[in-house]
């Protein structure tokens, strides 16, 4: 391949307008077609029109999220990249540099959950060490249907399994997640993969494409014709036929993926590397058209010159294929063979497949025609926009909603509650609710992945509301045990049926659930990178959902001082059913979060640690500002899905925050633990499981506040600690000044394998739960629905 | 004393290792890189944790003919020290090193947790910082960890004193509970008739880290150290 522009090939003559049908199999609207017409000034071949279906998917060009986006706030005195580029990174101090992402893989796991998984682990670590950072750590937000049913088994199971095969053999550790089952996601499941990266390299590596004349590099795998026009195939509703799409799934090798980390990381120190990118959706097509378009050049690529693991691929396949572990650089010029010999060391492919150009278009050879010539800018940059029109007042199921009140619950006493006819005690009520596979223990989950290797995670999973990372450079030999200080927190956060039931203040309540997670290992919130799983937008229901949902997120973002470094959007999270009337989940906005733990050795995990030490309850002190709407105790027990969610006070989130941040970095608070689904009774159950304590609570009520209100109600910024006696009179005259009034003594730690019980002064228990009863139906959920 | 960790492709505990060796204990360690065939210089030969190639095939079993191991191989046949962790337990039983095979677990899924360990006897460098019959906390991470040998290689091994460790409950029982991965007679760990091969699926580096909070790997460690010593004495 000469490094000179081959203007002198013939140019393919202008072809024939392109059928309805092929524009419709891309994906493409006819309007979109035209606009494509419009930018080339021509029809475009075939291989073209697949190229701008990807392109144009929703889940490359955003076309109709980008307006709502633009409102997130994206600056910070630690952001050093925003959203753009494959990852977000931020500056914690003493040259330590994170890198962050969150990604989706919905549609492939709903057809192949095992290597969807895999692949979603696979492509958001290329999105990490792409920027020149070594991966640290991963976490995953995941959705499934109900567990009764066998299809969502199997999903899970594979999903599970999908993720710990990739994850565990690449080397790093799955620190932390979340999972939830609801039957709204039924038929479209959600995994949402978040990776955290430490930058390794000196500079960040970018991908816009610089020099004229410098080499292409297409490195790692080879190319397939598996994963043909994924994102496009992500880009649309599920429906009984998407199983026939399984060739749109990847297939994953992390074998592969561990070289290509080493190599990659050893290519950047070099120096010799002008920018670089991931091939993930799209693969040559997004990476020869985004580094072109934002370094504002062009690149001339040659398909002859790829490696490829199938015969007889024509140009089409090749620029759509999404075969796995594969990354384009623009190298400098006289250094490619220093590169290609750090790849083949590793046993990788490297080859100069391309040339920077100055014409910024994406020009593609194959067999000595130019079978793709196409304006870099018309496939990254100008692509289709959409404002859509926004509902003028909530949709009707919002408003039903809203209706609702606590009026329509069941007669109840302070014994308990009655439930179908059935009388129920506190104590069983609560039993039940340990019982949810939302709320239960997910040890099941976390136990296939592995969480260690590295030799840094501080915190196991499910012993603290957020994950924790030690930040230790790993190829640093200078480090000693003494110079190792700072860690990373990391959660992902997003309670579903809040944002269905009110998008804006549901966002809202996952930004400030997500910081209060942090908070309460000890972490100061830094910043965040969101995953928008939702419906159609072409739905005027869909689109109000998620426009309310992005409001809620900017406003949250803003108030807690956690800028939005990037993200992904999934769209079109629906099942079409055999009417083929759309079906879509709950509108669920996932918010990963990173924190940082100035002192390692000042931070929490979530159970009590003592017998004696007091237990507070920081947060909303007003019970009417605490409420079952929404909550889990209304859709488990009394099967209801309705009501408002509590409103977000972000002065009082804040202060709550930094009073439980300042109470760890003190030394006074050994254990905190936020209160979410289930409420307080729920939020003690589970510090009494963790680590095997009692608790005995007063409890204080109002008179027409309800016995299930103050067990199960949720919102309030609220967060359980527990301090030591002695330093009872230090950290209360902190709390008076800190936070006035919104705080109280709740009781005591009790012994160990003992009880929780929770009791107005000189009253019967209202709870009365031996831990181990509870810690049998927590532990054991998943498992018993598994073994059916 | 020089610690060698070796790197195959896909080894993920080897800087673990190094961590523990060169960081935490201040001994010149060494990364030995998979095509490498001279360890004259080293002391413990360490195959850490990882996917060495990939294990699609079977776990170790291209490891074994890797120009490394052939080194290994002979280092070991000098009577020095090789310790195999967890997919290095893998790999020395493929490469004939130790006997028996490591096949999938018991309930089929790769598990990561923390179990309890029986130290069966202390009398070798491995486990002389330990106390005979102590049970030690230490983290697994495998998804073929079920130790599998034909009878009379478990009675070999049994009868020689050849089991370090195996798993059991916090109280030292041997129940089925007890037993993450299906292990036949519990074995966890094992060395060769000489004692200077030790192959084990427990993990010792990720529990040799005080500021992790969990410290009974060190002593394995230590024991080796302490035997340096002394011979050097």
């Amino acid at each position: 391949m000469s490094s000179s522009p081959s203007t002198s090939l013939p140019v393919s003559p202008s072809p024939p307008p392109c059928s309805p049908e092929d524009i419709a199999a891309e994906g493409l609207k006819p309007t979109e077609y035209a606009e494509i017409v419009k930018r080339l000034g021509r029809h475009p071949n075939r291989a073209e029109l697949g190229m701008f279906g990807v392109m144009w998917s929703e889940h490359c060009c955003y076309k109709n999220s980008r307006p709502l986006l633009k409102q997130f706030p994206t600056q910070g005195k630690r952001v050093l990249v925003g959203p753009g580029e494959n990852a977000g990174v931020v500056d914690l101090g003493d040259g330590l540099q994170l890198a962050f992402k969150i990604e989706s893989h919905n549609h492939p796991s709903a057809v192949e959950p095992f290597q969807g998984a895999a692949t979603a682990v696979g492509g958001i670590l290329r999105d990490i060490f792409t920027m020149g950072a070594r991966p640290i750590a991963l976490l995953n937000s995941l959705r499934f249907g109900s567990l009764e049913d066998a299809r969502t088994r199997r999903l899970f199971t594979g999903v599970v399994a999908g993720i710990a095969h990739y994850g565990n053999c690449v080397g790093v550790p799955t620190v932390g997640g979340e999972v939830a089952f609801d039957p709204a996601y039924g038929g479209n499941p959600l995994v949402n993969a978040m990776a955290l990266g430490l930058m390794e390299t000196p500079e960040i590596v970018k991908s816009g494409a610089q020099g004229i004349g410098n080499p292409v590099l297409y490195v790692g795998s080879t190319t397939g014709r598996d994963g043909m026009g994924g994102a496009s195939f992500a880009s649309a509703e599920l429906s009984a036929e998407s199983e026939a799409d399984r060739p749109a799934v990847q297939v994953g090798d992390p074998f592969l993926e561990k070289s290509l980390i080493e190599a990659c990381l050893e290519a950047f120190k070099t120096g010799a590397v002008v920018a670089a990118q991931d091939m993930g959706a799209a693969g040559i097509t997004c990476s020869t058209s985004e580094m072109a378009a934002k370094g504002g050049v062009g690149i001339e690529l040659d398909l002859d010159l790829i490696p490829v693991r199938e015969t007889g691929m024509v140009p089409y396949e090749y620029l759509l294929s999404e075969s796995q572990e594969r990354m384009l650089f623009v190298a400098q010029r006289g250094r490619e063979s220093e590169l290609i010999e750090i790849f083949h060391r590793w046993g990788l492919h490297a080859v100069v497949a391309g040339t920077v150009i100055a014409e910024p278009i994406v020009r593609i050879l194959f067999q000595g025609q130019i079978a793709a010539e196409i304006p870099a800018a018309a496939l990254a940059e100008n692509t289709p926009l959409y404002h859509r029109e926004l509902l003028t007042e909530p949709p009707e199921y919002v408003r039903q909603a809203q209706a609702w009140t606590i009026a329509a619950l069941p007669p109840y006493t302070q014994e308990g509650i009655i439930v179908v006819g059935q009388s129920q005690t506190w104590t069983e009520i609560l039993l039940r609710l340990l019982d949810v596979p939302t709320i239960a223990s997910k040890r099941w989950v976390y136990r296939q992945y592995d969480h260690q290797v590295q030799n840094n995670t501080l915190m196991l999973p499910g012993a603290a509301d957020a994950a924790v990372i030690r930040l230790r450079p790993q190829l640093d030999t200078t480090q000693t045990p003494d110079t190792l200080v700072k860690g990373v927190a990391a959660t992902v956060d997003c309670n579903a049926r809040y944002v269905y039931l009110n998008p804006y203040e549901g966002a809202k309540a996952a930004v400030a659930e997500a910081a209060r997670n942090l908070s309460c290992v000890g972490a100061e919130p830094i910043a965040v990178t969101d995953n928008l799983n939702f419906g159609s937008p072409e739905h005027p229901v869909g689109y109000w959902q998620l426009a309310e949902a992005c409001r809620g997120i900017a406003e949250a973002c803003s108030e807690l001082a956690t800028p939005v470094t990037g993200g992904n959007v999934s769209l079109y999270n629906e099942t079409l059913d055999a009417a083929g009337n759309p079906q879509a989940i709950y509108p669920t906005p996932v918010i990963g979060m990173v924190g940082l733990i100035p002192d390692l050795s000042k931070v929490c995990g979530q159970g009590w640690k003592t017998e004696g030490d007091l237990i507070y309850l920081l947060g909303q002190s007003d019970p009417s500002r605490i409420g079952l709407g929404a909550s889990e105790y209304l859709a488990t027990i009394h099967a209801t899905i309705a009501g408002q969610p509590t409103l977000i006070d972000f002065d009082l989130e804040r202060r709550v925050q930094l009073a439980c941040r300042e109470g760890i970095r003190h030394g006074w608070v050994r254990s905190a633990h936020d209160c979410a689904e289930g409420g307080l009774a729920v939020a003690l159950a589970e510090a009494c499981i963790s680590t095997g304590y009692g608790a005995a609570i007063t409890l204080e009520k109002e008179d027409a506040q309800r016995w299930d209100e103050l067990l199960f109600g949720e919102g309030g910024a609220r967060i359980l600690v527990s301090v030591s006696p002695e330093f009872q009179s230090a950290w209360e005259s902190y709390l008076h000044h800190q936070l006035s009034d919104a705080w109280r003594v709740l009781g005591a730690v009790g012994s160990a394998d003992g009880f929780l019980e929770m009791r107005m002064t000189g009253q019967h228990p209202l709870i009365n739960a031996r831990i181990g009863d509870m810690h049998d139906r927590w532990q054991g959920s998943i498992e018993r629905r598994l073994s059916v | 004393m020089k610690f060698g960790i070796v790197v195959f492709p896909g080894s993920n505990c080897d800087r673990d290792v190094a961590w523990v060796t060169g960081g935490l204990l201040n001994q010149p360690t060494r990364l030995v890189w998979h095509e490498e065939t001279d360890l004259a210089d080293i002391d413990v030969v360490v195959i850490p944790g990882g996917f060495s190639y990939g294990d699609y095939l079977r776990c170790g079993a291209i490891a074994r003919f890797s120009p490394v191991m052939q080194a290994t191989v002979a280092h070991a046949a000098q009577g020095k020290w090789v310790l195999g962790i967890c997919n290095g337990f893998q790999v020395l039983t493929e490469a004939g090193l130790l006997p028996g095979a490591l096949v999938r677990n018991r309930g089929l899924n790769f598990v990561c947790d923390r179990v309890s360990i029986k130290v069966e006897q202390s009398r070798l460098p491995w486990t002389q910082e330990y106390a005979t019959g102590e049970v030690i906390t230490l983290p697994i991470a495998h998804g073929e960890g079920s130790y599998y040998a034909d009878p009379d290689t478990l009675k070999s091994l049994e009868d020689r004193g050849q089991i370090l460790f195996r798993y059991c409950t916090r109280n030292g029982d041997m129940t089925d509970a007890a037993n993450p991965n299906g292990s036949l007679h519990h074995i966890a760990g094992i060395c060769n008739p000489q004692g200077n091969i030790l192959g084990m699926m427990p993990h010792p580096e990720r529990a040799s880290d005080p500021q992790l909070g969990a410290t009974d790997g060190m002593r394995l460690f230590q024991g080796l150290l302490s035997a340096a010593l002394a011979l050097s004495a």
